[in-house]
C-alpha cells in the first residue's frame, strides 16, 4: 500500500472575481522512501495540491480523498491534523527566512517543535536533540550555532535548519516546496545532496515541488507534470525525459537551454498559462498547443495509460497513445492525428497561435 | 591586462582595475567608517562590439554591483571605465547624460522595475522625453513601434503594468531599454523571475534584437545553462574578482578554475542520465563575507586543490599553459584535463565535518 494516495483532489477558492479553480481533479501516490516530483509553472496548482492536504489552505473548498497510512487527511479535524502535521508529514518551504521566527533562537525553535509533539521530553533533552539534528544536516559548530538567531545564518544554513526541524520528529513524508529555488547553485547542490542522504538513512518519502526540471532529473523517482490545476503527464523520471507524450511536457523540455530536447534556437511554448477563473474548455492547454485538434477544444482528455514499456506512464492528451518521445516516428504519428482531427475551430486556434509566433517573435 | 586579440576599435567597453567598496559606518552624529563591503575588488574586462559576454557568479560575487557601476548608477571607488573610447568613470550627471542613451539596463524584477501608477505608453516613452527625442503623436508612434517590435500589442498603450503578466512586463522593460537605440544593454538576470516557457520566449526575443540592432550585451545570470545559450564569452566571478574568463566553449568544456568546475557540476541538468553519471563537486561551506575576504586566493577555504601558496599569494588572471590566448584563469593550480575534483572535494568536506564533530 502506498504511503499517501490522493484521489480526485479538487481545491477552489471563492474570490470577488469568481471561483479560482486551483486544483481540478488530481490523483497521485507517494511510496515509502521514494520521491515524487511535482513540476509545473506558476499557477499550475502544484503548491496548493499539497498544502490542501496539510490543512494550510484556509477558505478553500476541498473535495476528494487523501489516504495517509489508513487515514483520510481531508476528513480529519484540525486537532487530529495537528498531530500529523510536523510529526508525520513535515514541510520545507522556499523561503527559509520567513519560515523561521526572527526573534527566537534557531535551536529553541527546533526544541519547541520536539516538545510540542512529545510532551515527555525535557527541555534539556530537546535542546540536545536540536544540536544533534543541526550537526546532522551539516551546520558547523552546531553546539554553538544552536543559540544563534535566524539572521545570523546564511540562506543555505537556514534551509539546513528547516530540514533539521522537518527531521526532528522522524516524519514518514516531507513535502519540499521549491526548497532550493532561493539558493545559489553550489548551495542548491549541497541541499539536494543532503536531502538524498537523509532520505536513504531514514527511509523518508519526499514530495519535491519545483519548476526546475533540472532538480527533477536529479532526485525524483516519479514525476507528475501539472498544468492549470490538472496532471498533464505522470511517469517515472527517465520516461518523462526521454519518452514524453504530452505536448506541454515536450514544450517544457524544448524550452530549457542546453537540455537534450532543446535546439540551437529555442522553441518556446507560445502564449501564457490560462486564468484559473476562466479555464479554457476541453484540454486547458489547447490554446497554446501546436497539435490542437477539434476534440481538444470540446472534450477534456482523461489521464490514461500509454503504450510505453515503463509501467505507470499516463498522459492526459488526445494524441495517439503510441506517439512517445521526440523521435521522427512519434512526430509522424502526431502530425497524422492532427491532419485527421483538425477542422474548423481547431484550425483557427492553431493559426492564431502560429501567427503570433511568426509575426512578433512569439508573443506572451 | 589587455587581450592582445582584440583591436582597440572593436572594444566597446573597457574596465580597468575597477574597485567598488561600500563603507560600513557606525555612530550617530559623528559617523566613523569601521569596515567596507568589498563588492568589486579589482576587475579588468573588455566587451567587444556585437558580442554577448555572460557574467556568472553566486550571491555576493559582485556581478550586479559591477553592472551598476558600468551603467553609472553607483560611483566607483577606483579604477576606470572606458566606453566607446571615452572615459566615463564617475562623470557628473550632466556629462554622463549622452552616455546614458548608449548604455541601458534590463532588470530582474519585472514587477519592481515599473511604476505601477503610470501607463505603459508613458513608461516606454520616458526616454524620448528625457532625451528630447520626440513629443506628442511622434512619441506615441515610436512607442507603439517599439511595443510591436518586442511582441506587445500596441493597442495596450494605455494600460497599467498590473494588467500585464510577468513575461509581458519584462517585454515592457526591454522596450524601454531599446527606445534610444543603445549600443550596450546590461541584462541583470532578465529571465530568472520568469517561468521556463516564458523564459525561452524572452531569450529568443533578446537574440533577435541583438541581431537586428547590432546590440552588445552584458548578460548577468546565475543560471549556467541560460548563460551558455546566449553568450559568446563567459566570465566567472567570485567574491568581487574574476576567477576565469574565456570563450564560452572553452570555459564550459575545459574550465580551469576549480570554482568554475564546481559551479558547472552543481548546475542541475535537465537530463536524468547526465545527472546520474555526473560527479558532483560539492563544496564545503558558504561564500565568505565580502567584508573580510580570505587572504591569497579568495576561493582557498573551499577549494579542493588549495595548497599553502594559495593562502598567501593572490593568483593573477592569466593565460594558463595549453589554453588559447583568450582564456584566462586566476588560479595557482589550474584543473588539468581529466582531473577528478569530486573525490578531493568529498575528502575536504569529510575533514571539515570531522574537525567540527
Amino acid at each position: 500500500m502506498s504511503l499517501l494516495e490522493v484521489t480526485d483532489l479538487r481545491v477552489s477558492f471563492p474570490t470577488s472575481d469568481g471561483l479560482v479553480q486551483a486544483v481540478r481533479g488530481v490523483s497521485f501516490r507517494v511510496e515509502r522512501g521514494q520521491t515524487l516530483g511535482i513540476v509545473g509553472e506558476s499557477g499550475s496548482g502544484k503548491t496548493v495540491s499539497t498544502q490542501a492536504l496539510l490543512g494550510l489552505t484556509p477558505g478553500a473548498d476541498i473535495s476528494g480523498s487523501a489516504m495517509f497510512d489508513g487515514m483520510n487527511l481531508l476528513a480529519l479535524g484540525e486537532d487530529q491534523l495537528r498531530h500529523i502535521r510536523g510529526a508525520r508529514i513535515a514541510a520545507i518551504f522556499q523561503d527559509p527566512l520567513t519560515s523561521l521566527h526572527p526573534l527566537y533562537k534557531v535551536g529553541w525553535q527546533i526544541a519547541e517543535m520536539i516538545r510540542a509533539h512529545n510532551h515527555s521530553a525535557t527541555k534539556a533533552q530537546a535542546h540536545k536533540r536540536a544540536v544533534d539534528l543541526l550537526s546532522q544536516v551539516g551546520i558547523p559548530e552546531a553546539a554553538r550555532r544552536v543559540n544563534d538567531y535566524p539572521h545570523q545564518f546564511s540562506g543555505g544554513m537556514r534551509q539546513r535548519a528547516m530540514i533539521a526541524m522537518a527531521l526532528s520528529l522522524n516524519p514518514q513524508l516531507i513535502v519540499c516546496d521549491e526548497p532550493t529555488t532561493a539558493l545559489d547553485a553550489t548551495v542548491q547542490a549541497q541541499i539536494l545532496d543532503l536531502l538524498q542522504r537523509l532520505q536513504r538513512e531514514f527511509d523518508t518519502a519526499l514530495i519535491m515541488i519545483t519548476h526546475d526540471l533540472g532538480v527533477i532529473a536529479d532526485i525524483a523517482d516519479s514525476v507528475m507534470v501539472m498544468y492549470a490545476g490538472r496532471a498533464a503527464e505522470y511517469a517515472d523520471r527517465r520516461t518523462l525525459f526521454y519518452q514524453p507524450h504530452h505536448p506541454y511536457t515536450i514544450g517544457l523540455l524544448e524550452s530549457i537551454p542546453g537540455s537534450t530536447a532543446a535546439a540551437e534556437r529555442l522553441r518556446p511554448i507560445p502564449g501564457q498559462p490560462p486564468s484559473l477563473i476562466n479555464v479554457p474548455s476541453g484540454c486547458a492547454f489547447h490554446p497554446r498547443c501546436k497539435y490542437v485538434m477539434d476534440q481538444c477544444i470540446s472534450d477534456t482528455p482523461p489521464l490514461v495509460a500509454l503504450e510505453s514499456e515503463a509501467g505507470g506512464h499516463r498522459s492526459a492528451c488526445w494524441l495517439p497513445r503510441a506517439a512517445l518521445g521526440l523521435g521522427a516516428d512519434a512526430e509522424e504519428l502526431r502530425d497524422g492525428a492532427v491532419a485527421a482531427g483538425r477542422t474548423g475551430r481547431a484550425r483557427a486556434v492553431a493559426e492564431a497561435s502560429a501567427a503570433t509566433i511568426e509575426a512578433r517573435g512569439s508573443v506572451a | 591586462m589587455t587581450d592582445t586579440t582584440a583591436p582597440a576599435a572593436d572594444v566597446l567597453l573597457r574596465i580597468d582595475s575597477l574597485v567598488k567598496y561600500y563603507p560600513i559606518r557606525v555612530g550617530v552624529l559623528i559617523k566613523r567608517e569601521v569596515a567596507s563591503v568589498k563588492a568589486v575588488d579589482g576587475v579588468d574586462l573588455e566587451l567587444r562590439r556585437g558580442e554577448t559576454l555572460g557574467l556568472v557568479g553566486e550571491t555576493g560575487s559582485g556581478k550586479s554591483t559591477l553592472a551598476r557601476c558600468i551603467a553609472g548608477l553607483h560611483p566607483v571607488t577606483s579604477g576606470r571605465i572606458t566606453f566607446d573610447g571615452s572615459d566615463i568613470t564617475n562623470l557628473t550627471r550632466r556629462r554622463m547624460q549622452p552616455f546614458r542613451r548608449d548604455i541601458q539596463m534590463i532588470f530582474q524584477d519585472p514587477y519592481g522595475s515599473l511604476n505601477p501608477r503610470r501607463r505603459v505608453g508613458s513608461i516606454i516613452g520616458d526616454p524620448f522625453t528625457v532625451h528630447k527625442v520626440a513629443v506628442g503623436d511622434e512619441r506615441k508612434r515610436l512607442v507603439q513601434e517599439l511595443m510591436e517590435r518586442v511582441g506587445l500589442n500596441p493597442e495596450h498603450y494605455n494600460r497599467f503594468p498590473a494588467e500585464f503578466s510577468g513575461g509581458q512586463r519584462q517585454r515592457i522593460g526591454v522596450a524601454r531599454a531599446l527606445a534610444l537605440r543603445p549600443k550596450l544593454i546590461i541584462c541583470d538576470e532578465p529571465v530568472s523571475a520568469l517561468d521556463v516557457s516564458i523564459q525561452a520566449q524572452m531569450l529568443n526575443l533578446l537574440e533577435d534584437l541583438q541581431h537586428d540592432f547590432g546590440l552588445t550585451y552584458l548578460f548577468i545570470a546565475h543560471d549556467l545553462s541560460v548563460v551558455r545559450h546566449v553568450s559568446d564569452r563567459v566570465a566567472v566571478m567570485y567574491l568581487g574578482k574574476i576567477a576565469e574568463i574565456g570563450d564560452r566553449d572553452d570555459v564550459y568544456a575545459t574550465g580551469r578554475h576549480p570554482y568554475t568546475q564546481a559551479l558547472l557540476s552543481a548546475a542541475p541538468a535537465a537530463d536524468p542520465d547526465q545527472a546520474a553519471s555526473r560527479q558532483r563537486i560539492i563544496l564545503v561551506g558558504d561564500v565568505p563575507s565580502p567584508i573580510d575576504p580570505p587572504s591569497g586566493c579568495r576561493f582557498h577555504p573551499r577549494c579542493p586543490k588549495a595548497q599553502d601558496l594559495c593562502t598567501r599569494l593572490e593568483p593573477p588572471l592569466e593565460v594558463k599553459s595549453g589554453d588559447p590566448g583568450t582564456h584566462r584563469t586566476a588560479c595557482h593550480f589550474p584543473v588539468e584535463a581529466g582531473e577528478n575534483l569530486a573525490r578531493a572535494a568529498d575528502a575536504l568536506r569529510d575533514r571539515a565535518e570531522s574537525s567540527l564533530g
